[in-house]
This record gives C-alpha cells, sequence and structure tokens, in this order.
C-alpha cells in the first residue's frame, strides 16, 4: 500500500498494516495531516488541529511497535468531538463561552484512548454545547457535508462525521443526548454508535442532558465501531452514573450469522413524514436481513409520537441545569467592566452563548420554575417511562428494532434554521433510544437524492454485540460504508 | 404566543441570562412554539405512572469518604478570567 491511499483505509486496515510495517505511524500521521490542510478549508469540521502532538505521539507509538509494545489501538490516529477535555489543549463546545478554555484534565475517553495508543489529530467542531442536529449553531461557523458542500453533514457531532466521510480521519469519538452521532453518520454515510446509557464514562465530556448524554465513536465501520467501542467502554468511578457491567469482546461475536435473529419493525417509522426514496433504501436493507435468515416482525411504540416533546422538557431542564455553572466568574467568557455581580452574571452568559443554547436554558429554566414543574418536568419524566416500557415489551418479542435514522437526507444549510420545531423533528426515530438509555447505531444503507442513507438499529441494554453484529453482517453483504464523497476518493 | 414579553424576561432572569432588546421578539416567538409544541404531553394518560429517575434504573453509588484528588487549584485556576492571590475576582458585593 502506498502512502498515498493511507486515508481511504478504515482502522482495523490500518493496525495490520502497521504490524506488518507496511508503513509507520508517522507516516500515516502525515498523510492524515496533509488532508487536513486540503480539505478542511471548504469542510470546516475541525475547532483546533493538534498536528505537532499527533507526530509527537505517533513517533512514540512506532518505538513502542519496535520494541514489541504499544496497545490495541497503537499509532491508529481519530479525531475527538470539542466536547472532550483534553488537557493543555482548548475544549470549546462549538460555544464564544469557552473559547479560549484549556482544560486542566483529560477525559477519561481521551485518556482510555490514548492509553491503548491512538494518536489525536485534534479537535472537530460541533453545534455549540452539542445543542442541534445541523452543526448550524456552532460558534465557529458550520460544517459542510463532503457529499455536498451546501448541505449540512447533521449533528452535534457534525465535525466528526464529516471528517470520517471525507476520508480526513479513520474514526472520530461523538456525542449523542438525542441523536447527535447517528444523525450526523447517517447524513455523511458513515458507522455511528451510540451505545447502553452508562456504558462508556461521561467524566470529561461537557455535560448537556446528563441523564441523556452518551459518549459513542463514528467509524466507517461496524468493525471499527466494535473495536473502539471494547477500548471506551467499561466502569468509571469518576462518572456517578457509570455502570459497572463487564465489557464483552466486541469484536469476537461480529462473525456470527444472522440466521435466527429477530428483527422488530416499527410501522410508525414508516408512515408520513418519512422522505419516499429513504424509505426504499432502508425497506431495501431490511430485505437484506430477512435474505440471510432474520425474521422480520412487526412491533409497536405506542408513544412514540410523544418522544420529541419529552425530550424537549427532559434534555432543557438538565441543560438549564448543567450549563448554570457557566458564570463568568472561574472560567469561560467574562463580560467587559460588570455594574454589579448579577450584571456579570447576566451579561456574561448572555453574551457567551448563543442563541439556540438561550432558548435551551430559557426553556428548561420555564419548564422547573415554581407552578409548572408538575405540568412539565414530572408529566415528561412519566412519559418517559411509558416509551421505556414500550422498549422493554418489544425487546420481549426481538433482538433488535430497524428502521430509518433520520427522514430524509442532508438538508440546505439554512433549510431549517427558521423553526426550532422543524429542526427538533429531525431526531424523531433516535431520541427514543436515548429516553430509553438504549444503544442504537446507523450504517449507511443506500442512497435518496444522490446523498446518503442510514439504517436505525436499536438494541435493549447491553445490546452492543447484537446490534454490531447485526451492522457487521450488513456491511459484509453491501458496500455502502465503503462509497466515497466525490473529491475525497 | 403561549408566553408573552415580560414572561419571558421573567425567565431570562431567573436563568441569568441577558436577553437583548433585539433578541425579544425572536426568542418570545420562538420560545412559545417550543412551549405550545411541548403541550401536547399533557394529553397522555399518565396515571399512576411512576416518574422515571434513571433509564436503567439504577441507584445513586456512595463511595468511600476518602481523599483521592490532589490539588491541582493553581492548573484549574489558568482558565479563571480575574484572580488576586488565588481567590476569584467578582463585583464588590458588600459596601
Amino acid at each position: 500500500m502506498s502512502s498515498k491511499d493511507l486515508h481511504t483505509q478504515g482502522l482495523m486496515q490500518l493496525a495490520e498494516g502497521l504490524e506488518n510495517g507496511d508503513f509507520t505511524a508517522v507516516e500515516l500521521v502525515t498523510a492524515l495531516l496533509d488532508r487536513i490542510q486540503a480539505h478542511d478549508g471548504e469542510l470546516n469540521a475541525f475547532i483546533t488541529v493538534t498536528a505537532d502532538a499527533a507526530l509527537q505521539a505517533a513517533k512514540r507509538s512506532d518505538e513502542l511497535r519496535r520494541k514489541g509494545d504499544g496497545g490495541v489501538l497503537n499509532g491508529l490516529p481519530l479525531v475527538h468531538k470539542d466536547i472532550f477535555c483534553t488537557r493543555g489543549v482548548l475544549t470549546t463546545c462549538g460555544s464564544r463561552m469557552l473559547e479560549n478554555f484549556v482544560s486542566p484534565y483529560d477525559a477519561t475517553v481521551v485518556g482510555r484512548m490514548a492509553d491503548a495508543g491512538a494518536v489525536m489529530l485534534g479537535k472537530t467542531n460541533m453545534d455549540e454545547f452539542a445543542m442541534g442536529s445541523s452543526n448550524e449553531t456552532s460558534y465557529f461557523g458550520p460544517v459542510k457535508n463532503p457529499w455536498d458542500l451546501a448541505c449540512s453533514p447533521g449533528g452535534s457531532s457534525g465535525g466528526s462525521a464529516a471528517s470520517v466521510a471525507a476520508r480526513i480521519s479513520p474514526a472520530a469519538t461523538g456525542t449523542d443526548t438525542g441523536g447527535s452521532i447517528r444523525q450526523p453518520a447517517a447524513l455523511t454515510g458513515t458507522t455511528g454508535l451510540k451505545p447502553t446509557y452508562g456504558r462508556v464514562s461521561r467524566y470529561g465530556m461537557v455535560a448537556f442532558a446528563s441523564s441523556l448524554d452518551q459518549a459513542g465513536v463514528i467509524t466507517r465501520s461496524a468493525e471499527d465501531a466494535a473495536l473502539l467501542l471494547g477500548v471506551m467502554a467499561g466502569f468509571d468511578a469518576r462518572d456517578s452514573t457509570s455502570i459497572d457491567h463487564p465489557v464483552p469482546d466486541y469484536l469476537a461475536g461480529l462473525g456470527r450469522p444472522l440466521k435466527g435473529l429477530r428483527v422488530g419493525i416499527v410501522r410508525q417509522h414508516f408512515d408520513a413524514g418519512l422522505d419516499e426514496e429513504t424509505g426504499s433504501a432502508v425497506r431495501e436493507a431490511l430485505s437484506v436481513l430477512e435474505a440471510q435468515g432474520a425474521s422480520l416482525t412487526e412491533v409497536d411504540l405506542p408513544n412514540l409520537d410523544l418522544s420529541v416533546p419529552t425530550y424537549y422538557v427532559v434534555a432543557p431542564a438538565e441543560c438549564s441545569s448543567n450549563l448554570s455553572r457557566f458564570d463568568g466568574v472561574r472560567f469561560g467568557h467574562r463580560a467587559e467592566n460588570p455594574e454589579d455581580l448579577l450584571d456579570l452574571y447576566c451579561r456574561s452568559r448572555g453574551e457567551g452563548f448563543g442563541a439556540e443554547v438561550k432558548r435551551r436554558i430559557l426553556t428548561g429554566t420555564y419548564v422547573l420554575s415554581a407552578g409548572y414543574y408538575d405540568a412539565y418536568y414530572l408529566k415528561a419524566q412519566q412519559v418517559r417511562q411509558l416509551i421505556a416500557d414500550d422498549f422493554r415489551k418489544a425487546f420481549a418479542d426481538v433482538d433488535v428494532i430497524a428502521g430509518p435514522t433520520a427522514p430524509s437526507p442532508a438538508f440546505r444549510l439554512g433549510d431549517k434554521t427558521d423553526d426550532p420545531i422543524t429542526m427538533y423533528l429531525n431526531d424523531i426515530y433516535t431520541i427514543g433510544a436515548n429516553l430509553a438509555g438504549l444503544p442504537g447505531i446507523s450504517i449507511p444503507c443506500g442512497f435518496a437524492s444522490e446523498l446518503p442513507v442510514g439504517l436505525h438499529l436499536v438494541g435493549p441494554h447491553f445490546g452492543e454485540e447484537q446490534i454490531l453484529r447485526t451492522a457487521h453482517q450488513y456491511q459484509l453483504l453491501t458496500d455502502w460504508h465503503t462509497r466515497c464523497p466525490e473529491g475525497y476518493a | 404566543m403561549s408566553l408573552d414579553k415580560d414572561q419571558v424576561q421573567h425567565i431570562a432572569m431567573l436563568a441569568r441570562l441577558r436577553v437583548a432588546d433585539d433578541e425579544i421578539a425572536e426568542t418570545v416567538d420562538k420560545l412559545s412554539r417550543i412551549v405550545d409544541f411541548v403541550d401536547q404531553l399533557s394529553q397522555a394518560d399518565t396515571t399512576a405512572v411512576v416518574p422515571m429517575a434513571h433509564p436503567l434504573d439504577a441507584a445513586q453509588r456512595l463511595r468511600p469518604d476518602a481523599v483521592t484528588e490532589p490539588d491541582e487549584r493553581d492548573e484549574a485556576q489558568k482558565n479563571a478570567p480575574a484572580l488576586s492571590d488565588g481567590f476569584y475576582l467578582v463585583p464588590k458585593v458588600i459596601e
């Protein structure tokens, strides 16, 4: 393999090439840093590029390899969403509020990846504080979709998705509160995995809605996602909601054929509201699973329609509480010449946060305020329980629930910014998994209007092996995940 | 319009968030749309439904009361906008 086409390879292939001595980590990292130089001007996928540190780390990993040492990811490059704290490196969360924030510590995810030998190339652009589905709320400007530069890559992990789709990085971390890994993966033709709530530590991940937030990955295949999940997953005493549950060998289970797999189909997922070509691509993908011996059964999620309104009470409520830490005193943006303490708080926050973040803080403050708590917040947590119960009942009869990830392919930048509700409804198929704490994955399954379409697979709690295996078996039979946007081959 | 300007200003004060004069009309409009949208929750029958406390029904974990973190104040305070002798500076609060 020539160093010219290293960017085309996924993690598993790169690991093999490094192991065989076909190329070094320094050569690999150099090639990818060149890709960032060549393409990030048009994509805006990065907020920070850590070129010098990446080359240093690559050098160290080559030395370790020569000694026969190094972790399971030794020398493999990746990028981190700028929501993960990275010691000594800017961590902006896409916000003016944290424009100059240099983290004094590493997030657990960042630390585990580095300990396994991964080399960070940089930090990716995102919707401000992960609040958005199009990357247009970033203080650093929107990310462009490599499949069509006039389109959004989705969000909030849009920079991560775009960098993987454009063959700049073989893998990226992301976070998913309502679909922020899976929806951009669908819109960019990449593989995006959101694990079970509590599976991966949230320590050092800037908090948005703590009962929904979960870290995951965007990669070019389910196999690569399985490799990374094995490194990221596991108990962390520093995250109070981390769950102490054994971490299986995610790669080991991928080879099991689909014969006997029970796949649930939700009728409402194919109702009006779903783009026709998107629906056809997803139905075609389901028939591929069926041809491999999986059985398709209809399942009912009667409260599904309420998932978006439930989310838009719970998530803003938690956001208004989490973001109260940004007060202009200890870190973050501070207004000039405050008149008094109140003015310092109000103006620092008013100037530091963008419009969507402010809307969510205000919504959250409203639903938690005296007289409204029972009608909104408590009610939403009750409906959330109903939605979780629906999933629980469905998983008594099926192993995986399959459907579309997003109602339509990538939309044009600016198309949905006028009405917040239109934008919110883009996450209609993904939000349920967050409310119920379930793992989900989006994998490429075709095209609509020449843009990628995602197939969404949801599993029961800790059902990552099942959805990864289903995704991998599908990817063995199809080549949608290998398609590359024009100009990025 | 389910919310008016005064209500939004009140909520903004509770949230310690300055909403500029030229942002207020749009904020009232969009917040009202969001509140109208989430109002559909009121139609759900939630009689005797226990509100969710944790998606996996996990309980809060306790840890031993032991010192585990080193003192990294200097490192953390590098991000502070205004400091004096290791203290954070704010406008005068006591006359």
